[in-house]
Formats: structure tokens, C-alpha cells, sequence
């Protein structure tokens, strides 16, 4: 069997990763579609024996690390334009939606640390790895991440939700 | 109690499970005494667990076919672009009439789709079974309660099948989204044949009873039955049919005593 049939077994787990890390479910499979395209088309470069799953992330965050580039302007009124509701209580738990629209509220790159560790189960190491970051980034990318999204929830100064609203 | 200060990181370790058992009593005993960094670890672990279940449905949806055909070397995209996505590709070689499990054979010809359940099943197996800190939620410890808390939210008497005579050890089990309603799934595992799930389900689309049915969903082997209004369903990834079908059998004397 060639490795390339490997990638399929993937599709489903970078699915989820973009939904989450895109929010749309179209734009999400846009970024998985060109994902793998690349990852095709470069495959040569995967080094056999090595990790596929953590190289076939490598290669989607390079993707949308693209894709942001080209388009920066939208990203920053999108964030403007996104609202998190108020909510009353300090509540733990989330509604579907508001984990949705906090979670895209959070720097792309805070974002992209947060969903490997917690939806793929990437230690911090393989996390650092797949990003190409050093290790004490990801554990200051998590910690700024996860306090961002509590906030959010709660409602708590600093979440940035004073300032969308003019 | 060991000299290093409690950190930040050693937070979020706790929430994401990598802290070994010593170190994780003592940033336990540090939290017990500061209700507000409690709290924190409290939502960081909340927002975790909702992440999970949230996005664990992507995992269930077909894959679209642009992406199945994106995935494919370009060489072969031409001949197979009729092809459906992956997940369809259920080779479904069921068995013939009646309960002679025994003599089953692949004589009944391959079905276009596998039934909702087998794919259910298997995208729960490849979901669950490579899971290294979380394979269950309830562990076979508390094999009494699991059986207790499946029946009660299956709304049926559901019980672990023990399946030591086939070398396979109960982890325990979980409670999942099924078509219709809550589907409960057992994990049994052994070092040799790596892990076994058992999907069950309580009234489904389809009472009819079967024999037993295989299926292949991607890199999952899954054999198949519905008897008496549960739909059965037993995968592996890593054993080859045969070997799943003594299982099958196993699984279905326990049941069926």
C-alpha cells in the first residue's frame, strides 16, 4: 500500500481541527481541501517513519498561516464584528454557539495551541513541534488562550468585549 | 510534599492530564487551599471537556468527496473519481439466513452502503480506541455502576459481555450519541489483539433481525448483528476477520445465554 492512502485516515481529525479553528464548515473544509492538496503534492518531504498525523497539522497550520496573510484586513473586522453575549452569572458552563464565537475570538495562534492539545491530545512537546515553536510558547500561548476563553464566558474585564461595543 | 512552587504550567498539565500521580496530589492539596485558582482550573477543565464533545461530531460526518478525491494520489484520481468517499466504501459481505453462525459465509451480495449503525460504531472506535488517558468514561472497576448508568440512559437492561475466554479484559465503557438516542460502547483490550469495542444500541431505525454482517469502514473491521431490538456491533482496527468473527460469536453466547 502506498503511504499516501495513510492521509485519508486523517481527514476526519483535521476536519474537526479546522471547524474549530475556522468556524465555518465550508471555509473549513477549503482549508482541509488545500491541506491536502499540499500535502500531496509534497509528500516526498515526509520523512517515512515519522509521525504523519503531527506533519499533516504542520502542513494545514502553514496553509492557514497563508491564508491569514493574504487577507488580514478581514480578519480584524471580523473580530471587531464578532460579539460574545453578556452573560449575567458566572457561569462555567458554555452554549454551544458562545464556545464557538469565543473560541474565534482568541489570536489565530492561541487558538491553533489550544485545539492540538485539547481536540488532537498533542503533549506540549508534539504541540511545539507541529507549530515550530519553542515549547515555552505553547505553555504561554495555552495559559493566555485559556484565560482569554474563561473570560469570555464569564464576562470578566479584559475579555475585550468593552471595547466592541461603542 | 516536594520543594518545587506550584506553576502555572503545572495547572494546565493538571487540566490536560499529563501531571504523574505525585506531583498531581500536591498541585491538588495547593488548589484545595485557594478557592480562586480552583475555580480557574475548574472552567479551563469544563471548557476542555465541552470542546471535546462539541467538535467530536465533525468526526462522525461523512467526509465530503472533494476532500476523499483530494487525498488521492493524482494518478489514480481519473479512474476512481466515481468512487464514493471512504466512508461509504462499506465492503458489507453478510451472512445468509438465520442464526447458523457457524456457517457463515460470504455468500449474500455486497450491499452499496452499510447500515448507519456499523458506521456509527466504527467512527467510535477509531474515535475511542487509540485514546490513551481517556479510553472510558466509566472503568471496568466500577463494572456494577457502568452496567447500572448504561441501562438507565439506554432506557434497557445493557450489560458488559465478559470476554476472557477470547483473551480480551473489559476497560470499561461509555455513553455516545447514537442515530436515535444514547448507544452505549465497552472497550475490552489485550496485549496481543489491541483494542475491541462493542457498540450497543436500543431501538433503532431497523428491528429486523440479522445475522451476523461485516463491514470494513476505513481501517476498522466491524462485524454486525440486531437481535431482539439491539443493534450489536463489534470493531477492531487491529484483527483480521476471522479472529473478529470469534469474538462476534463470543459476544453473541454471552448475550444470549
Amino acid at each position: 500500500m502506498k503511504d499516501t492512502a495513510q492521509v485519508v485516515e486523517f481527514i476526519p481529525r483535521l476536519r474537526r481541527y479546522a471547524r474549530a479553528l475556522v468556524g465555518e464548515r465550508t471555509a473549513a473544509d477549503d482549508l482541509v481541501q488545500d491541506t491536502l492538496e499540499r500535502a500531496l503534492n509534497k509528500f516526498h518531504l515526509w520523512k517515512r517513519g515519522t509521525d504523519l498525523r503531527a506533519w499533516l497539522f504542520t502542513v494545514m497550520h502553514n496553509v492557514h498561516v497563508n491564508q491569514i496573510r493574504g487577507r488580514r484586513e478581514l480578519v480584524a473586522l471580523d473580530e471587531e464584528a464578532l460579539e460574545v453575549p453578556v452573560r449575567a452569572t458566572h457561569e462555567v458552563a458554555l452554549e454551544a454557539r458562545d464556545l464557538e464565537r469565543a473560541l474565534m475570538r482568541l489570536p489565530a495562534e492561541q487558538r491553533e495551541v489550544l485545539l492540538l492539545v485539547v481536540l488532537e491530545d498533542m503533549s506540549y512537546e508534539e504541540a511545539a513541534a507541529t507549530l515550530g515553536i519553542p515549547i515555552g510558547t505553547v505553555m504561554s500561548r495555552l495559559s493566555r488562550a485559556r484565560e482569554k476563553l474563561r473570560m469570555l464566558v464569564e464576562g470578566l474585564p479584559g475579555s475585550g468585549r468593552l471595547q466592541v461595543i461603542k | 510534599m516536594s520543594e518545587l512552587p506550584i506553576t502555572e504550567a503545572d495547572l494546565h498539565a493538571l487540566v490536560d492530564g499529563y501531571l504523574p500521580e505525585g506531583r498531581r496530589t500536591e498541585v491538588e492539596a495547593y488548589l484545595a487551599e485557594r478557592p480562586e485558582e480552583a475555580s480557574r482550573v475548574a472552567a479551563y477543565r469544563a471548557h476542555r471537556a465541552q470542546m471535546r464533545d462539541h467538535y467530536a461530531a465533525v468526526l462522525a460526518e461523512p467526509v465530503p468527496e472533494r476532500l476523499a478525491q483530494a487525498a488521492r494520489p493524482r494518478a489514480r484520481l481519473r479512474g476512481v473519481a466515481a468512487a464514493c468517499a471512504w466512508l461509504s466504501v462499506g465492503i458489507v459481505l453478510g451472512a445468509a439466513g438465520g442464526w447458523q453462525l457457524h456457517a457463515w459465509r460470504p455468500s449474500v451480495p455486497p450491499q452499496a452502503e452499510s447500515p448507519a449503525l456499523v458506521k456509527r460504531a466504527a467512527v467510535a472506535h477509531a474515535v475511542y480506541a487509540p485514546e490513551v488517558r481517556h479510553p472510558v468514561e466509566v472503568g471496568a472497576d466500577q463494572e456494577a455502576h457502568l452496567a447500572a448508568w448504561l441501562s438507565k440512559r439506554l432506557g434497557a437492561q445493557v450489560r458488559p459481555a465478559h470476554l476472557d475466554a477470547v483473551g480480551l479484559s473489559l476497560v470499561g465503557g461509555r455513553l455516545l450519541p447514537g442515530d436515535t438516542g444514547p448507544v452505549a460502547q465497552f472497550m475490552y483490550e489485550s496485549p496481543q489483539r489491541g483494542r475491541v469495542t462493542l457498540y450497543v444500541r436500543v431501538r433503532g431505525p431497523d428491528q429486523r433481525e440479522t445475522a451476523f454482517r461485516y463491514s470494513q469502514e476505513g481501517s476498522v473491521r466491524v462485524f454486525y448483528w440486531i437481535d431482539r431490538g439491539f443493534g450489536y456491533a463489534v470493531s477492531s482496527a487491529d484483527l483480521g476477520k476471522d479472529d473478529l468473527l470469534k469474538i462476534a460469536n463470543a459476544v453473541y453466547a454471552q448475550l444470549n445465554p
